[in-house]
């Protein structure tokens, strides 16, 4: 792989990973939030995959093959199982932001995470660093995500998008953690989604609905 | 750029010629497409054409009470586009307008066109007029950072906002298609050019309904031949939007700055083909979606604002130094 091969490809899965971002705060289908999530997961495995062939290592290959089994295959059907089948359910209808501001709000997000990872790139410019800011900005849009958002699936997807990031952050920064910790945190990550789509369910069954914003008083 | 030769100048006023006479056969070409996959016969390509004729020998009605304003405004519009359609590289790069007009100037004559025929609906004191210009100028004013940002995002590889230094790099450098920013770019003017030219779906070019109607809402005085000096504007600017946009993406074909006299020809074919072909996908598309709600429009042009800004941050953050 050249040089010129390695830059492109590494571009490209980052404005990717940063495209899916903003798509799922533009979608309001929860189903093709899902399926948006699952091509963040391959973008986000293209970047260890990619460092992987272009340096030579074996250990970076096999941490991009189980992020892409992982994020782009198993956690995205665990959430789709857990989107509901009602006609209620399918659809993020109110968000508490509407979707024009949310969009701008995402636009003033992706500039604030170029503006704050300019030290980091200024210490090492190098093609993966320079990358960095479209990471970052996924990390700051998912806690946005996170917190305007009503159905518990999208804020699950929003945790699961902010995960991302954070990957993607530290496999761009210092060219992939070791093995034993990345098979960790995806662990921990897989068991969280895990968790959550049990209590959807649960919460589904019990109260009819997935609307946080319902839960907040307490009910005897 | 380099100086003009005589070549370069025919080729300008080809494309002049060639624009004013397709752009009814491209409306009627789109027409056809539609109907023919909603499973009508349609009126044929040459139909537009024929209603064109039939406008011109109609007799001029002006409104009461309506001004100097209404009465030019069609041939505002008419003039700017052609204008656009000689500055813009279509047929070969070296018009003798490039030097004097960069793609923020082609998109300030396209702003001038819009706010012409919107001043023109609010000059008839019609309650539609009023209604269409309203609506007209709250997506131009959405639309206009987005193509600005957009434009911004494509002159960064050619270092140049000159449309044939833009679609010269692009030629030479095929690479840069598939990067982030370009492709960014290309979404975010695409969603605008369609807003821009009142496709679905922003708005229904068939309709005349009056909830939702934007573009015919402005125009609904017009008789005669000013009624056919803006439908035949209105097609002018769809295909010299579908060239410039076939243009800056995919130059191959265009003949260079000096030119031969089978370069042009083969820069004509190259880009009658792109357009139709442009035309023929924007037509099948359409089948397929409705029409946004008006109040969701902003949000579809919010995107495609992000998308350029996007774009922009792409292409001038990702940038590998030159080393």
């Amino acid at each position: 792989m050249t040089q010129a091969t390695y830059n492109g490809v590494l571009n490209l899965a980052a404005g990717a990973f940063l495209l899916a971002a903003v798509l799922i705060v533009w979608r309001r289908e929860l189903r093709s939030i899902v399926a948006l999530l699952a091509w963040q997961g391959i973008a986000l495995a293209a970047i260890p995959l990619t460092e992987g062939i272009y340096q030579h290592d074996a250990a970076l290959i096999v941490v991009g093959v189980v992020v892409l089994l992982l994020r782009a295959v198993a956690l995205p059907l665990l959430l789709a199982r857990a989107v509901g089948t009602e006609p209620g359910e399918r659809r993020e209808s109110t968000p508490l932001v509407n979707t024009t501001t949310s969009l701008l709000i995402t636009a003033g997000l992706t500039i604030l995470a170029y503006a704050v990872t300019r030290p980091i790139i200024a210490l090492d410019p190098s093609p993966s660093t320079r990358a960095v800011p479209a990471a970052f900005a996924v990390i700051l849009i998912a806690v946005f995500v996170m917190v305007s958002r009503r159905r518990a699936l999208s804020q699950a997807v929003g945790f699961m998008m902010l995960d991302n990031g954070i990957a993607a952050t530290a496999f761009l920064i210092t060219a992939g953690v070791p093995l034993i910790v990345e098979l960790g945190a995806s662990l921990d990550v897989l068991f969280a989604v895990l968790v959550l789509g049990l209590l959807t369910g649960h919460m589904r069954r019990t109260f009819g609905g997935t609307d946080l914003d319902q839960l907040r008083e307490l009910r005897g | 750029m380099s100086t003009t030769t005589g070549l370069a100048a025919l080729a300008t006023l080809l494309q002049v010629v060639a624009v004013v006479a397709a752009a009814p056969l491209l409306v009627g070409g789109m027409r056809q497409v539609r109907a023919r996959l909603e499973g009508r016969a349609g009126g044929g390509i040459g139909q537009p054409w024929r209603d064109l004729r039939k406008l011109l020998r109609k007799q001029q009605i002006t409104p009461a009470g309506t001004t100097v304003v209404f009465g030019f405004a069609p041939a505002v519009v008419a003039g700017t586009t052609l204008l656009i359609a000689a500055i813009l590289p279509l047929i070969a790069l070296g018009s003798p307008l490039d030097p004097a007009a960069d793609l923020f100037g082609v998109v300030g004559l396209l702003f001038l066109g819009t706010v012409a025929l919107t001043l023109a609906g609010l000059d008839t004191g019609t309650a539609f007029g009023g209604m269409g210009s309203s609506r007209e100028i709250t997506i131009a004013a959405l639309v206009e950072p987005t193509i600005v940002l957009a434009v911004f995002a494509l002159s960064i590889p050619g270092h140049s906002a000159n449309l044939a230094a833009i679609v010269s790099a692009t030629a030479d450098h095929p690479g840069q298609l598939v990067s982030p920013g370009s492709l960014l770019a290309f979404v975010a003017l695409a969603i605008v050019i369609i807003a821009e030219t009142g496709r679905l779906p922003v708005d229904n070019p068939s309709t005349h309904l009056e909830l939702t109607m934007i573009h015919e809402a402005m125009v609904l005085e017009y008789s005669g031949p000013k009624l056919a000096l803006v439908e035949w504007a209105s097609g002018m600017r769809l295909t010299v939007l579908l060239g410039l946009i076939a243009n800056l993406f995919l130059p191959w074909g265009i003949a260079g700055a000096d030119p031969s006299m089978l370069a042009i020809l083969i820069g004509l074919v190259a880009i009658s083909v792109k357009i139709a072909l442009l035309a023929g996908v924007l037509a099948t598309v359409e089948i397929f979606i409705a029409k946004l709600r008006y109040f969701r429009i902003p949000e579809l042009l919010a995107g495609s604002f992000l998308l350029a800004l996007l774009a922009v941050t792409a292409s001038y953050f990702f940038a590998t130094p030159t080393n």
